[in-house]
């Protein structure tokens, strides 16, 4: 296992009301991905526990490329991860901004 | 271009999802009354297993069940979903421990009935002991919740099936729904091959397995109660209609589910095959059943019986 952290100050914060949401589940080529609204607005934060290890570099240009994307401003995010792609890792972070983006708790 | 997933009504998005293929929290979210699920313990806490890191291996922030309550037609239920991707969807200790504490919990209220949503391969090999100590203590809880007057229903229709433990699990249940692709057994297939040889079972021959422990068999044998087709409102309707059938839990219900037993092994104790079960049940071509599809199943279900409504 290795673990990644990685923080990036935002342009502006995520939509949206929701306090946390979850996608995706931890299974071979797969991740999940736990989104809390925790952080001050202009920041952001991804924490990663990954079974791939080795792959700092290619995980902060997914997320370089994430955040500079959508702009989560004042999300957390927590990152249990089973090896999944780097286009796999894009989508379930894009699937966590726009859940969390719901109306709801 | 479809219409947006939030204008479809709950009923269709059920229906028309795959409860094979969904998460436990999708399961969940199309089987109970829209919005209503109550998560305890859920993915914020970070109630992971203590195991996993010793291993090295990756931990699942609801250590892959996820239990509550919500409502189900307007009544209030506990449910509890096994994620069948994670570890196989295996008991471990924290995930044991969250369903044995969710069925002591609905021990105590004694009105409120449990969903269990199964998708497992039994217990997490990282955490045998733990896990198995998880098994026996669920067993109790279960046990206990029912002689309590809680109806406890299992929901199986998963792509792990429920196996090892889970199987002994699912046969203190009140009762039961199982799709054709939920499987039911103790031993899995590798499993007894390895053990027994490929003689006694070929666990590549997938039609063999399917036959065996398959949805479909395990109805016309009355291991099952009702036949669900695989979606998520199936399911749902299933649950309902057990919770309406499902009678008071005492000492002349067990004695019942000896005798049901019993006589099930007189019936069928020397067939060799599914299929001669079958054929001894009845059904005039038992060679087709695999292939029929859900309605005509339930159909021949109906017809054949097998469940007992004064057992189990």
């Amino acid at each position: 296992m290795e673990d990644l952290s990685f923080r990036h100050p935002v342009r502006a914060r995520a939509g949206g009301a929701r306090r946390s949401a979850i996608v995706g589940v931890v299974a071979s080529g797969n991740l999940e991905v736990l989104v809390e609204r925790v952080l001050p607005d202009a920041e952001c934060a991804v924490e990663i526990k990954t079974a791939a290890v080795g792959f700092g570099e290619v995980w902060s240009a997914v997320i370089g490329d994430f955040v500079e994307r959508y702009s989560p401003g004042g999300l957390k995010f927590s990152i249990n991860d089973g090896g999944a792609r780097p286009d796999t890792v894009s989508l379930r972070l894009a699937q966590a901004v726009r859940l969390i983006a719901e109306n709801g708790q | 271009m479809t219409a947006p997933l939030k204008d479809v009504a709950p009923a269709e998005r059920a229906r028309s999802t795959s409860f094979y293929e969904a998460s436990a929290r999708t399961r969940l979210e199309l089987l109970l009354d829209a919005g209503s699920l109550i998560e305890f313990i859920g993915p914020g806490q970070r109630e992971v297993s203590p195991h996993l890191k010793i291993f090295d291996l990756p931990e699942q922030f609801d250590d892959g069940i996820v239990v509550g309550h919500g409502r189900l037609d307007g009544s209030p239920v506990f449910v509890a979903a096994q994620e069948g991707r994670f570890m196989g969807g295996a008991f471990g200790e924290v995930h044991g421990a969250k369903l044995t504490g969710l069925l002591r919990a609905a021990r105590e209220i004694g009105t409120v009935p449990v969903l269990v949503l199964f998708d497992t391969g039994g217990v997490r090999l990282q955490e045998a002991n733990a896990g198995e100590l998880a098994i026996a203590e669920i067993m109790r809880a279960v046990m206990e919740a029912r002689s309590a007057g809680v109806k406890v229903i299992g929901l199986i229709g998963g792509r792990s099936g429920c196996y090892g433990g889970g199987g002994l699990i699912a046969g203190c249940c009140s009762a039961l729904a199982v799709s054709e692709p939920g499987r039911i057994a103790v031993s899995g297939p590798e499993v007894i091959e390895t053990n027994r040889g490929v003689e006694e079972f070929d666990s590549r021959d997938r039609a063999l397995v399917w036959r065996t422990m398959g949805g479909k068999h395990r109805r016309l044998l009355g291991a099952a109660d009702v036949f669900a087709d695989d979606n998520v409102q199936d399911f749902r309707e299933a649950a309902l209609e057990l919770l309406g059938l499902v009678g008071p839990f005492g000492l002349d219900r067990l004695k019942a589910e000896q005798d049901r037993l019993a006589g099930r092994l007189r019936s069928f104790g020397a067939c060799g095959d599914a299929i001669d079960i079958w054929t001894a049940e009845g059904i005039a071509d038992a060679q087709a059943v695999p292939e029929l599809p859900a309605d005509q199943f339930i159909a021949l279900a109906n017809r054949i019986g097998r469940t007992s409504r004064d057992a189990r």
